[in-house]
């Protein structure tokens, strides 16, 4: 086996070497996982905190159904419906860029897994907390604004690390509606240049550093957020 | 995710066990022979479920494991193993498979890890429109959506096409064949830019073959070889052989015609696809070259 590093410098045939593709493919990777992550918080927190909503039913059989249909059906096949069968039914979906579609079919699947995190996050309060900012005659907002969600998402910050890498990973299925990123350059590339294992190195590379970097920044997030005496994220204690 | 992983796994494999070896006594001594199939090449290697395949290429590769039968004076015991684009080269280097009877395009490049049977078929790569589309050429297609296969040489081809050009299209990437016709049957794409007998399989099997068309120029051409490992004289002679013995007697065209013609399992429609003036050239002059060799022409 012989190493062929140099294969990232030649021409692509469009006037483009493979490394400066693959870094472009890294980008499309980025702004794909970044953009479906605020998809995803911005969604799964509401719909998340729905379900946990006390006198509020039909709201929480709603939050209840959005969790399942998302959840039960696999990724690949909701990107596959969002393309090609949805605007089959609504012929205007057609004009739709692939890019959107994909944010928002990663988004809205990842909003359900983000949702039972903070439909957990809160259940895992103590009761009395609720019980004490109704005796404080706060609204239902101001219970969950100023009481249960501020400690709520303190709890779930280590699920959401991981929920937020998946997310990373999981923008692999972009490929599948044809967005140019790293899954779909290590194919690519791997299949004209005949050098697959360097292509697929660099590619596990660049996914890894990435997951990483999410990694760490959420760290730092747990580190600052902390509230001493309550969850400590370092020393393994719980309350 | 998991197809990558395999196939870095398995090229990691290929690293310590990658070393010539002679087939012939290796099948000798182990009394099997492992085929490298494809489960969807067209009618050159498919699988009709149930760990059984067929096609064109698969025939032929049955022809000359019966010579390799005769040449080790044995019956030999014909494994199956399914391979895809990414693994088929580490696979065949490794020893895992003995002769790799898919769809593999002869380059140069791959020349370099593995060898070649003489070539049995060449595909030639054209467009494949909704037959009301008034398209007849590439040079229509400019600032139109076009669909091709993520990890086929078509994606290179046009990309190498446009810069020449100077013109623009949308690409629009499948993910296998058959979400490529997808695009250009749901109208997302206008035209699908493939291997012609990919092209012809897919429309002869779509809902309703007479709404498409290949038009246009020959885009590029490619031989389609059976791959053997590198540096085995006395198995690449044995299959060449096979091969030149099959031209010889005309069956070589029947079998081509069998696939690439008659109606074919499972569910009986026909390619409709006749052997090309390149695939028969081929055949009159049997060789080994890389598609390279083909594109100075």
């Amino acid at each position: 086996m012989t190493w062929d590093w140099q294969i990232f410098l030649t021409d692509d045939g469009s006037g483009r070497t493979y490394l400066e593709w693959m870094l472009e493919a890294w980008r499309w990777t980025l702004a794909v996982a970044g953009s479906s992550w605020l998809v995803a918080m911005g969604v799964g927190a509401v719909v998340g905190t729905a379900r946990t909503l006390q006198d509020r039913p039909v709201l929480v059989k709603l939050a209840n159904a959005w969790v399942e249909l998302f959840r039960n059906i696999p990724l690949l096949v909701q990107i596959f419906l969002w393309y090609f069968v949805v605007p089959k039914i609504i012929p205007a979906f057609q004009q739709v860029p692939g890019f959107v579609l994909v944010v928002f079919g990663l988004g809205f699947f990842t909003s359900a897994r983000i949702a039972e995190q903070f439909r957990a996050g809160i259940q895992a309060l103590p009761k009395g907390q609720r019980y004490a900012a109704m005796a404080m005659g706060f609204s239902t907002w101001q219970t969950y604004r100023y009481v249960l969600l501020p400690m709520a998402f303190r709890i779930i910050l280590p699920p959401l690390t991981s929920e937020s890498m998946n997310l990373l990973k999981n923008s692999s299925v972009a490929f599948a509606v044809s967005i140019a990123e790293l899954t779909m350059f290590a194919m690519q590339a791997q299949e004209e240049t005949s050098r697959g294992i360097e292509i697929y190195l660099a590619v596990t590379a660049l996914y890894a550093m990435s997951a990483f970097a999410v990694n760490r920044v959420f760290a730092f997030i747990e580190l600052k957020m902390r509230v001493p005496g309550f969850v400590a994220a370092s020393t393994g204690g719980g309350h | 995710m998991k197809k990558q992983l395999l196939a870095v796994a398995v090229a990691a494999l290929a690293c310590v066990g990658a070393q010539a070896e002679d087939t012939l006594a290796k099948v000798k001594a182990s009394g099997t022979i492992t085929m490298g199939v494809r489960d969807s090449s067209g009618a050159l290697s498919y699988t009709l479920g149930d760990g059984k395949y067929a096609g064109y290429h698969y025939e032929v590769c049955q022809r000359i494991i019966a010579s390799a039968e005769k040449a080790v004076g044995k019956k030999l015991d014909v494994k199956f193993q399914s391979v895809t684009s990414q693994n088929r080269i580490p696979l065949v280097q490794n020893g895992t498979v003995d002769i790799e009877c898919g769809s593999t395009t002869n380059n140069a490049a791959r020349q370099k890890d593995v060898a070649f049977v003489v070539t049995t078929y060449v595909e030639e790569v054209r467009i494949a429109v909704k037959a009301n589309s008034g398209i007849t050429s590439i040079a229509q297609l400019k600032d139109r959506n076009v669909a091709t296969t993520t990890g086929t040489t078509s994606v290179q081809l046009l990309r190498k096409h446009e810069r020449a050009n100077g013109i623009d299209f949308k690409e629009v990437f499948g993910k296998d064949h058959a979400d490529s016709f997808l695009l250009l049957e749901s109208g997302r794409a206008d035209a699908f830019v493939m291997d012609g007998q990919i092209l012809a399989g897919n429309i002869a099997t779509s809902k309703a073959p007479a709404d498409f068309k290949i038009v246009g120029e020959v885009l590029n051409v490619e031989p389609i070889a059976i791959m053997i490992r590198k540096d085995d004289p006395a198995f690449k002679k044995l299959a060449d052989d096979t091969v030149a013995a099959l031209v010889k007697s005309g069956e070589l065209a029947k079998i081509y015609d069998k696939w690439f013609v008659q109606p074919i399992p499972p569910k009986n429609t026909r390619v409709g696809l006749p052997a090309s003036d390149a695939t028969k050239a081929a055949w009159a002059n049997l060789n080994d070259k890389p598609a390279e060799d083909y594109a100075k022409k």
